[in-house]
């Protein structure tokens, strides 16, 4: 790969003066098309992109640092802030890792809500990159429909877990609680609707001519190229590669549900947004499966080293509330060892790799986000295009500015 | 504890098809999880990137990230990490090198183009130099900044929150102003 460009490239040789007089413009770190705080430094010769410099960092608060203090269930919260339009597919991806480290299998009802839990993410993060996508290439009513059916959503993560935005609602061993009365109704309203409105979007856009024109050809990656910038997510499938940890590597239970995995084709972003779309109905299919199973049961493992007692026991017996002091104050002390445990998350794989020198807290923990390396290929997609495609990259590439800072 | 915990069974083949081909260089073999954890020398990383890149029965065409973890005492300063993954073979490998402060590793950008910002990363918090990287930049923290912050004696509360020219600490710390 050639070294990118100097901040300040030398003046070119003025042999033809239409072309090879650069120019250095300056893109974010606030652009409403860059979704956050991402900054690309560009060199244009007229429209033509000749050089993208990505700079991000802008959202960086020191998460892995902050994990190294903290006891594996304190770190959850901070887990919602990484991607932060899926925060309960976060949660469940780290809390796996630990349990992956501790040897922790949940039990099935836990398991099926937490399958719930990442669909319902998946939904809820493509809706809104499919609105705002739509949105920075000039079609605004899709905005409108996606937000709606959002709404829906978080009002539904809202009363399972007490917050729309910041979840927190997985625990190691299993679950901060169970489903709530009625909840599972709601959702079964939800998967029957839907489906209609992603036929709305489909008819909206897939056969748009501005939007086929904006997208189709832009952008463009190949599977190989994708590959060796280690693309993973809907972003590696729109290339042709049906790769989905959810079938490679199943977690949760995700062996036991049938669904598809679509791909493209050309790698382009209309790929990227057809591929999205499917995984929606794809999440839908999963969702109606995971209500039909829904087992009773509990939630989380009844072990009083890993999971807190019942309030009702700790304010009534003493040995509950010993149990619950320590395992508050001391924390779980985990093995000595190394784990990595990657999820299928809406843009990709999303690992989270434990070092535990066996004491309450990581001694490192490090977060594969897909955000961070998926953006890497920005180069590859933007340079040789058009600025104002650079729009539709931006937005088909899907990058969460929480999560590549981390 | 609900139901067995299903490890899977680790790749060990792909050990001893590494064994064969570079003798003497798989220091150390470790399993946890089903996860399998091979110690190569640091000499020796873009060599064994290649072989396990372009053998027909590892074909780990994927690096999915590289972590830099910093010690204190201990015989090494530094563990360099090296997630691989087969598409085509769906396994995993992780190869680990030890380093010490000072030393250079090179760079396996030239294997996996998509060790770029990783290895970047790995640079600007840990403080791991990349030999050959065609843009060893910090990536994260700012350019003018001169700590790592993910070193383990990194003062949390104290360290240089900003930057000022020279690099000279723009506020005490906490632990400063108790004192003052």
């Amino acid at each position: 790969m050639a070294p990118p460009p100097s901040m300040f490239p030398a003046p070119p040789d003025t042999e033809d003066a239409l072309h090879g007089d650069t120019m250095v413009v300056n893109m974010g770190p606030s652009h409403p098309s860059t979704h956050g705080v991402l900054r690309l430094v560009l060199t244009l010769d007229g429209e033509t992109i000749k050089a993208v410099q990505p700079h991000v960092g802008y959202l960086h608060r020191g998460m892995e640092k902050i994990a190294e203090g903290m006891t594996y269930n304190q770190f959850v919260p901070y887990t919602d802030r990484l991607d932060y339009l899926a925060p309960l597919s976060n949660n469940v991806a780290y809390i796996l890792a630990v349990e992956k480290l501790l040897a922790i299998t949940v039990p099935p009802r836990g398991q099926v809500i937490r399958v719930m839990c990442c669909e319902m993410a998946r939904i809820s993060a493509h809706l809104l990159w499919l609105g705002t996508g739509a949105l920075d290439l000039g079609a605004a009513t899709v905005f409108f429909h996606t937000f709606r059916e959002r709404e829906t959503l978080y009002n539904l993560i809202e009363s399972l877990t007490g917050g729309r935005l910041t979840t927190s609602y997985t625990r190691v061993g299993g679950l901060s609680r169970d489903l709530p009365e009625g909840w599972t109704a709601q959702l079964g309203d939800f998967t029957g609707s839907f489906p209609k409105v992603l036929d709305e979007l489909d008819s909206l856009l897939s056969r748009n001519r501005i939007w086929m024109n904006r997208t189709q050809g832009v952008g463009r990656i190949s599977a190989r190229d994708a590959i060796a910038m280690s693309m993973t997510g809907p972003s590696l499938r729109a290339c042709g590669v049906a790769h989905d940890l959810r079938k490679t590597e199943p977690y949760s239970g995700y062996e036991a549900y049938e669904f598809d995995v679509p791909i493209g084709r050309e790698g382009d972003a209309y790929d990227r947004y057809l591929v999205r779309l499917e995984e929606m109905r794809q999440s839908v299919r999963i969702l109606d499966q995971a209500l039909r199973r829904l087992p009773d049961g509990p939630v989380s493992v009844q072990d009083p080293k890993i999971t807190l007692p019942q309030k009702e026991r700790v304010l009534t017996s003493m040995e509950e509330l010993i149990e619950q002091f320590m395992l508050v104050t001391e924390g779980i002390k985990g093995p000595l060892g190394e784990v990595y445990h990657a999820i299928e998350a809406p843009k990709g794989e999303l690992g989270f790799y434990i070092r535990s020198e066996g004491d309450k807290s990581p001694y490192r923990l490090h977060i594969r986000s897909p955000s961070f390396i998926n953006l890497q290929a920005i180069e590859k997609m933007a340079v040789g295009g058009l600025l104002s495609d650079l729009i539709a990259v931006i937005a088909s590439l899907d990058p969460v500015m929480g999560e590549v800072d981390r | 504890m609900e139901g067995p915990f299903i490890e899977p069974q680790p790749p060990h083949a792909l050990v001893d098809r590494l064994g064969e081909r570079f003798p003497g260089a798989v220091l150390e073999v470790a399993e946890f999880r089903g996860e399998l954890t091979v110690v190569v020398p640091k000499e020796k990383i873009v060599e064994i990137a290649l072989f396990l890149r372009d053998d027909p029965w590892t074909a780990f065409d994927m690096l999915t990230v590289v972590t830099g973890i910093h010690f204190l005492q201990r015989d090494h300063d530094f563990e360099v990490l090296y997630h691989l993954y087969s598409l085509s073979k769906n396994h995993r490998l992780r190869l680990k090198i030890y380093l010490r402060e000072g030393e250079t590793v090179d760079s396996v950008t030239s294997v996996w183009p998509g060790a770029n910002w990783p290895e970047r990363e790995a640079y600007d918090l840990v403080g791991v130099r990349f030999h050959g990287h065609p843009d060893l930049r910090r990536i994260i923290m700012p350019e003018d900044y001169t700590d790592h912050p993910l070193r383990r004696d990194f003062d949390v509360e104290g360290g240089p929150s900003e930057v000022r020219p020279g690099g000279r600490r723009a506020s005490p710390g906490f632990r400063d102003m108790e004192s003052v």
